[in-house]
């Protein structure tokens, strides 16, 4: 890389320097060659200090014996073509500096430093649209590192100007390109894994090939708007394919069935310490009117349907994209007739889930006109709208890139979760009703901090010489205050990996082995308390002590 | 032909010639080894440099880095040279043309080693 700017400027310098070096010699050469007021000639060294200072100032009189007119005359001349070259060789240098290709190259040296710089696991951000900056926010929120690469100058401006509470390294460049990717760092030992959101799902298909291609073990996700793009990704092992109507629906199907646990995943994996929500109930008797089938609407159709619930749709364009089985009026629904000859006012749901979000906000304003007591669904799909679907106050928003944040920051900062999100669906609602208040009961307003934590040397020096040395442990004194042993820690242990066994809500009774791995949901600040057991030895004695004695 | 190259090869076999035409001669005798001359093989020397500027290949780099070579030869001899006309009190002795003369004769090594390069390029290029 330095190699190059350093050509590329030498490359570029050659005329004004030749032209410097010529013009300069010629000066000299009359000098020594036309006699002065003594009839000698001035002799080279006299010759080349007299033009050095002639050239870049002009100015300091005739030294070190007064000119002769011959010598005038040719200083006169002298003056001007020393002075031109001069300032061309000065143009050419800010020139050069100006030129975008140096320029750009000079950016992408100083990305190359900041990448190879990183001293702690990193991910690769392709793509900077609302779902790269909701998933760059999160990860450092939670202590990661990200570097960035967008092809838009103002997305990577913009990532400049956000307050990011830590330096993230940004590349403007296309990622479809390999070259880019391994400048980003793919090689670098400390990658550990690329995220690909941009919104071309063919970029995204050529980030995840380049990626397992050329540094296999490292995790690869990608953001997927259509099946075939995600059988092709899942071909080569792309580690997680997230499509956010997939997942959406899946969330909608979970609402329906089981309130609770809806609520449960909702929380645990809600951005940190944001509100909580409330937990919504979306009926299951009665008909629903669907606003637009394209995508998003087909897919929420079916997982409805699968759900034994009457569905009207309602699509503006049914040639494009194909019309249900069922009942099914052409119209764009924002318009109060459409919604009525859909049968609005005897609805008990509405989905407004076009592309267009404009007319979603329509359709449910109209809508709520005509039947106040709707459940509403709203599909939002550019971020900058959120301030106006938050107003709109609907019962469920998609917001197709906080989904695929959300799932990709679960994925890579909390993997356990996700395992606890997929066991957590063969429980019953009332398992999940009863977790729920135990967490209110712990956090009150806020959503519980969510983290993992495995039983090793760096995560746990303490706990891990002291099982190493024979030393008993359990859950139970693990979550022990170490300021007041006596009172236990706000906390709660969600999931227990041990030894190959997969345990939800583990007893506090359970012993902890080597290598265990745990993952806990706890308030605010618990677990900077939990680091003193974990890590100091003097508070881990204190606190199994209790159940020594 | 390329006529980028012509200008090229000139520029650095001159650097040779006029190299050697100012080096031959009694070593240390003033007569034999004219000002004139130093002056015309730093200024084909300084000339055959810049051209030589933002070659990215390896022997780019190692002809540049002969030339730089055979630069500060030639600097050190003319500041040499102007030291025993201007500021030693016994004038250009034969001393002081002893250093003059050897200095621009490692110039000239450097230069021959600029040549035989030149010449192993194009050697290598008609294959």
């Amino acid at each position: 890389m330095l190699d190059n700017i350093f050509f590329m400027i030498l490359r570029r310098m050659r005329t004004p320097l030749l032209s410097l070096v010529v013009v300069f010699s010629i000066a000299l050469l009359g000098l020594v060659l036309i006699p002065g007021i003594d009839g000698k000639p001035l002799s080279f060294f006299h010759g080349l200090y007299f033009v050095s200072y002639m050239a870049t100032t002009i100015g300091f009189g005739e030294i070190p014996l007064e000119f002769s007119n011959a010598q005038r005359l040719w200083v006169i001349f002298a003056i001007y073509a020393t002075v031109i070259v001069w300032l061309y060789a000065i143009g050419s240098v800010i020139t050069l500096l100006q030129d975008r290709a140096l320029q750009q190259a000079f950016v992408q040296r100083r990305f190359a430093r900041q990448v190879g710089r990183q001293r702690a696991p990193f991910y690769i951000v392709c793509g900077y649209g609302d779902t790269g900056e909701v998933l760059v926010r999160e990860l450092l929120e939670r202590g990661q590192h990200a570097v960035v690469m967008d092809a838009a100058q103002e997305r990577i401006n913009s990532l400049r100007l956000q307050g990011l509470p830590e330096f993230v390294p940004a590349l403007l460049g296309d990622s479809a390109r390999p070259a880019n990717l391994l400048k980003a760092g793919l090689r670098h030992p400390l990658c550990a894994g690329v995220a690909a959101l941009t919104s071309d799902s063919e970029v995204n298909l050529k980030v995840a090939i380049s990626s397992k291609l050329l540094h296999p073990r490292i995790k690869v996700l990608c953001r997927a708007d259509s099946h075939e793009i995600e059988a092709n990704m899942a071909s080569f092992g792309t580690d997680h394919i997230i499509d956010p109507y997939d997942t959406f629906a899946l969330h909608l199907a979970t609402a329906m069935q089981s309130p609770g646990l809806y609520l449960l995943r909702d929380w645990l994996t809600g951005v940190v310490y944001s509100p909580l929500n409330d937990p919504i109930y979306p009926p299951k008797q009665g008909r629903w009117v669907l606003c637009g089938f394209g995508r998003f609407g087909k897919v929420v159709y079916r997982r409805l349907r699968d759900e034994g619930v009457e569905i009207t749709v309602i699509e503006a364009t049914p040639d494009k994209t194909g019309l249900p089985q069922g009942s099914h009026v052409t119209g764009w629904g924002t318009e109060a007739g459409t919604l009525q000859q859909a049968g609005i006012e005897t609805a008990v749901g509405l989905v407004a889930g076009t592309d267009n979000d404009v007319n979603n906000l329509s359709i449910i304003m109209t809508a709520r006109e005509l039947n106040p007591e709707l459940f509403i669904i709203a599909r939002q799909n550019r971020q900058e709208n959120a301030e106006l679907f938050d107003a709109v106050n609907a019962d469920i928003l998609m917001r197709p890139s906080q989904i695929i944040a959300n799932r990709i920051r679960m994925l890579l900062a909390t993997p356990m979760l996700h395992q606890f999100e997929s066991l957590a669906l063969y429980q019953d609602d009332e398992w999940a009703c009863e977790l729920i208040s135990r967490i209110t009961a712990l956090v009150q307003q806020q959503v519980p901090f969510v983290w993992d934590l495995t039983l090793d040397e760096e995560a746990a020096y303490a706990v891990y010489h002291h099982l190493h040395r024979g030393g008993l442990m359990t859950l139970e004194d693990l979550l022990r205050n170490p300021r007041n042993r006596d009172k236990p820690l706000a906390c709660i242990p969600l999931m227990l990996r041990s030894r190959g066994d997969q345990v939800l809500l583990p007893e506090l009774k359970t012993r902890l082995h080597l290598g265990d791995r745990l993952l806990f949901c706890a308030a605010e600040g618990v677990k900077d308390a939990l680091q003193w057991t974990l890590q100091n030895g003097h508070a881990l004695s204190y606190v199994v002590q209790k159940s020594g004695d | 032909m390329n006529p980028e190259k012509v200008v090229f090869g000139f520029f650095i076999v001159l650097a040779l010639t006029l190299n050697f035409g100012f080096y031959i001669g009694e070593i240390e005798d003033p007569e034999h080894h004219h000002a004139f001359e130093l002056f015309a093989v730093i200024l084909v020397n300084l000339i055959a440099t810049v051209l030589k500027f933002g070659d990215r290949t390896q022997m780019g780099a190692v002809m540049l880095a002969t030339s730089l070579v055979a630069l500060l030869q030639l600097a050190a001899a003319a500041a040499v040279w102007a030291y025993g006309a201007h500021i030693n009190e016994a004038g250009l002795t034969s001393a002081v043309m002893v250093s003059v003369v050897s200095l621009a004769g490692g110039a000239m090594l450097a230069n021959v080693i600029s040549v035989i390069l030149l010449i192993i390029e194009t050697v290598m290029l008609r294959r």
